[in-house]
């Protein structure tokens, strides 16, 4: 058992099994959750190296950036609050959901009505202690539509929320048993007062406390002493700078002026392998680069076609070439196997050139170019993609005409307006609000335009359904309703591409968020 | 009135009327832009409701000339408005912005221009010779140069063969000016190589155009060196035309380095204003327009004046 429980708490302590499933494993064998997490503590203690100054170089960060976690949108600013900001829960790397300032979640038997316990002794960076009010102040703040929040449509869905003690109590409109990934949405920082009087002041419960913060430029933090998790928060200061070009970006990482980057360009990954001191890092995450079909307008309004240009796509060639190789190929439903309930044994849509002709034919299109709008920021290489998808359909006979638009404007006048273009989603941390976000009937951002009702019932279902085979064969219907028949063609899946040097200690895959969810600078330590 | 005075008096005139048509100019330009700073900020996350919300809170929803003259008096009175999409200060953020740019430009000024006329006159003095090959060759090679491949090429030099100095040229409040000088060491050399070819140039033409004139001829008969015709003779009276193309240099120093910005990651005004444009942010990119046609227009007059008062004629009319 010693040898075991040795083994289990070595890899715990890299990081390479989760803190919950270490604590189930230790107490199968007799050992008690508490006695766990300290040994766990002190085994990551013993590994991490204090002190010092560690560093990002980040790409995705713009001098018109705020701190008020509401409003956060790009990388920079995503990690930024990640680092002095802290959630409920996290969504961890196995795909779970950890407790956070939330000690403990539980629900009703129809996943209506949730109940947090709140942490006690969680301290913001101002001296004051978290309690239930602040949590629940926070929600409330983000239900406000003057707060802009980007988790506005995950607060929605909640009908009231109250405070007893340390307790906070959350009921639900309809029953949705994933409210916990939802509340791991990066912007639900808790705020001292739920951020009303300051909203981006930077002060929060996390691991590190702002010293300054110059929007698209430089956050200094200092280490938050007081942080209610020992076994994160390594270095004694912390810096993010943005860099947004790729080539200085990777030489401030090559000359050491920061120790972890994001985004590398997969074109120079081969070249930076071979740079001492520097390695790769990639994380398969649930992002994905799409084109996007009306199913309400013409042509896409005909099945056939639809098929046709499924069809007519050469998914490994994507990969290959827009990707350099690091990503997957897609299967015209937005979830891979990162999700929980995702359903393997659906399969592969391959280039097909014989059955897009043959779908084509049936459609009766009249052989008029089909435009395909598309953009340079539409995703990174969205406009070689599209001409790679330009030639495959011709391929087949289909016509494809590609429209470059201008950055400027893409996401207001041809995204979600136009009837064909290319798109991309970063994902969510569930299949349900992956769905629910863009896949509803009634969805505002429901930019194939797929009505399905059975697809909207099942969604409901789904999503109130305990029984988890159950509702994996609920999803396994959507995704063959979303495959087959709706106006989304998925060619491939991105991974995180990012780099960091020798000396950064404690680095795992995360498949959340660009560097390991945003926390790698608080997860990691400096080796001399 | 002195016709110098009167000369100046009339083109200070001129610029304030110009800015002020500028001011005119780059609010219909914002205006005329696609979107507005709504659509700009929430991106594909906008429903319609998000949109209206955002224009009611912005006080978008205002007529144009309305929110020209809130804007105009605003700046008369110093308050460049809060940024539209973090709620920061304008005056303050471009306060600290214009600092940098200024520390830049003027780094790079002090080299180039002293070196750009030094070399000039030494191409002038062994016109057609090798040292006057050498250095147009050399020059006229960096300016042609993008100034984003000679950034790559010093980053790759300087960072890591001779690993000198930092890739990213940050600076921030509370640094020591040796601190700064080094930080900005790579995006200077850039600019440096950039608007040398250019007044140099400009320096040895307008030498050369002087030197055929009959005093020149006078000067060397009484025997003097030509290096010291040159100095003496040649440069005084040829000042005019090299004073407007190193102000001309001065002015893109200041308004026209965003790309060596965003190479260097360095924190200037540059980089502040296209961010700002891409996220439709119009009062910042308003206010950064403004300071920019300001800076350009009176170096411009600076020059013009410099050119008058150089101008024998003018200073002392019959």
């Amino acid at each position: 058992m010693n040898a075991e429980f040795d083994y289990m708490l070595q890899r715990a302590a890299r990081g390479l099994m989760s803190r919950r499933e270490f604590v189930g494993r230790a107490s199968a064998l007799g050992v008690s959750a508490v006695m766990a997490n300290a040994l766990l503590s002190s085994a990551v203690n013993a590994q991490a190296v204090k002190g010092g100054v560690i560093k990002a170089g980040v790409s995705g960060g713009e001098s018109t950036n705020s701190l008020d976690p509401a409003v956060a949108a790009s990388p920079a600013p995503f990690m930024v609050n990640m680092l002095w900001g802290e959630m409920l829960v996290i969504v961890n790397e196995k795909g779970e959901v950890d407790p956070r300032i939330a000690e403990e979640i539980s629900s009703n038997a129809d996943a209506t009505e949730w109940k947090f316990k709140i942490r006690s002794g969680v301290e913001f960076h101002d001296g004051k202690t978290v309690t239930a009010e602040d949590v629940v102040a926070t929600l409330k703040r983000h239900t406000d539509e003057k707060a802009q929040s980007g988790a506005l449509g995950i607060v929605q869905g909640i009908s009231e929320m109250s405070s007893s003690g340390d307790m906070v109590t959350l009921k639900l409109a309809s029953a949705n048993a994933d409210l916990p990934f939802l509340l791991a949405d990066y912007h639900l920082q808790i705020q001292p007062g739920g951020g009303y009087d300051n909203p981006a002041a930077g002060i929060g419960a996390g691991p590190y406390k702002v010293v300054s913060f110059e929007p698209g430029v430089r956050a200094v933090f200092e280490r938050h002493a007081n942080y209610f998790d020992q076994s994160i928060g390594h270095a004694d200061g912390a810096e993010i700078l943005v860099i947004n070009d790729n080539t200085a970006r990777t030489a401030a990482l090559q000359s050491g002026q920061v120790h972890m980057i994001n985004r590398v360009d997969p074109k120079i990954v081969e070249l930076l392998k071979g740079v001492p001191g520097v390695s790769i890092e990639r994380a398969a995450g649930r992002g994905h680069y799409v084109f996007i079909m009306h199913c309400d307008t013409a042509p896409f309004d005909n099945n056939d076609l639809r098929m046709a240009l499924k069809y007519a796509i050469n998914r490994q060639e994507m990969v290959d070439k827009i990707l350099g190789g690091f990503g997957s190929v897609g299967n015209d439903f937005p979830i891979n196997a990162a999700y929980p309930y995702f359903d393997a044994s659906i399969p592969q849509r391959e280039f097909d050139l014989a059955k897009a002709a043959e779908h084509y034919k049936a459609s009766g299109h009249d052989g008029s170019p089909i435009v395909l709008r598309t953009a340079p920021g539409a995703f990174p290489g969205a406009v070689e993609a599209a001409q790679l998808f330009q030639q495959s359909a011709a391929q087949a006979g289909i016509p494809l005409e590609v429209k470059v638009e201008p950055d400027d404007g893409y996401w207001s006048d041809v995204w979600n307006v136009q009837p064909f273009c290319a798109s991309y989603w970063g994902g969510r941390p569930v299949q349900d609000q992956m769905y629910s976000t863009a896949y509803a009937s009634t969805a505002d951002w429901n930019d194939t335009r797929f009505k399905n009702a059975r697809f909207d019932e099942l969604l409901v279902a789904a999503r109130g359904e305990l029984d988890g085979e159950k509702r994996k064969s609920m999803y396994s219907e959507m995704a063959n309703l979303v495959r087959d028949e709706g106006g989304l063609i998925c060619p491939m899946f991105n991974e995180f591409v990012e780099a960091r040097r020798g000396e950064v200690g404690g680095w795992f895959v995360d498949p959340n968020h660009e560097l390991m969810n945003g926390r790698a600078l608080a997860k990691c330590w400096l080796t001399a | 009135m002195h016709p110098v005075l009167k000369l100046v008096a009339q083109r200070l005139a001129l610029g304030l009327l110009l800015l002020f048509a500028v001011s005119l100019l780059i609010f219909l330009g914002t205006e005329a832009l696609p979107g507005d700073v709504a659509q700009a900020i929430l991106g594909q996350s906008a429903t319609p409701e998000a949109l209206a919300n955002m224009r009611e809170a912005m006080g978008l929803n205002q007529p144009a000339h309305v929110r020209y003259f809130q804007w105009l008096g605003g700046i008369l009175t110093g308050d460049f408005g809060t940024a539209l999409t973090n709620g920061q200060d304008i005056g303050q953020a471009i306060g600290q912005r214009l600092g940098n740019t200024l520390f830049l430009a003027g780094c790079a000024a002090a080299i180039s221009v002293p070196l750009a006329i030094l070399l000039g006159l030494v191409a002038a003095r062994y016109q057609g010779r090798w040292p006057d090959k050498v250095i147009s060759g050399v020059t006229l090679s960096t300016i042609s140069l993008p100034e984003f491949v000679a950034a790559y090429f010093v980053i790759f030099l300087l960072t890591q063969v001779f690993p000198i100095f930092q890739p990213v040229a940050m600076v921030f409040p509370g640094m020591g000016f040796w601190d700064r000088l080094h930080a900005v060491a790579l995006p200077v050399i850039v600019l440096v190589l950039v608007v040398l070819a250019h007044m140099m140039r400009m320096t040895r033409a307008a030498i050369l155009n002087v030197m055929q004139s009959a005093y020149i001829e006078t000067a060397e008969l009484k025997g003097l060196s030509p290096m010291q015709v040159i100095w003496r003779h040649a440069l005084p009276n040829a000042v005019a035309p090299i004073v407007s193309v190193v102000v001309l240099n001065l002015a893109y120093l200041v308004v026209g380095v965003v790309v060596v910005e965003v190479v260097f990651g360095y924190n200037a005004l540059g980089q502040y204003l296209v961010d700002h444009v891409a996220k439709r942010d119009l009062p910042v990119v308003q206010a950064v327009g403004l300071i920019f046609a300001a800076v350009y227009i009176g170096l411009n007059i600076l020059a013009d004046v410099i050119a008058i008062v150089a101008n024998p004629r003018l200073r002392h009319p019959k």
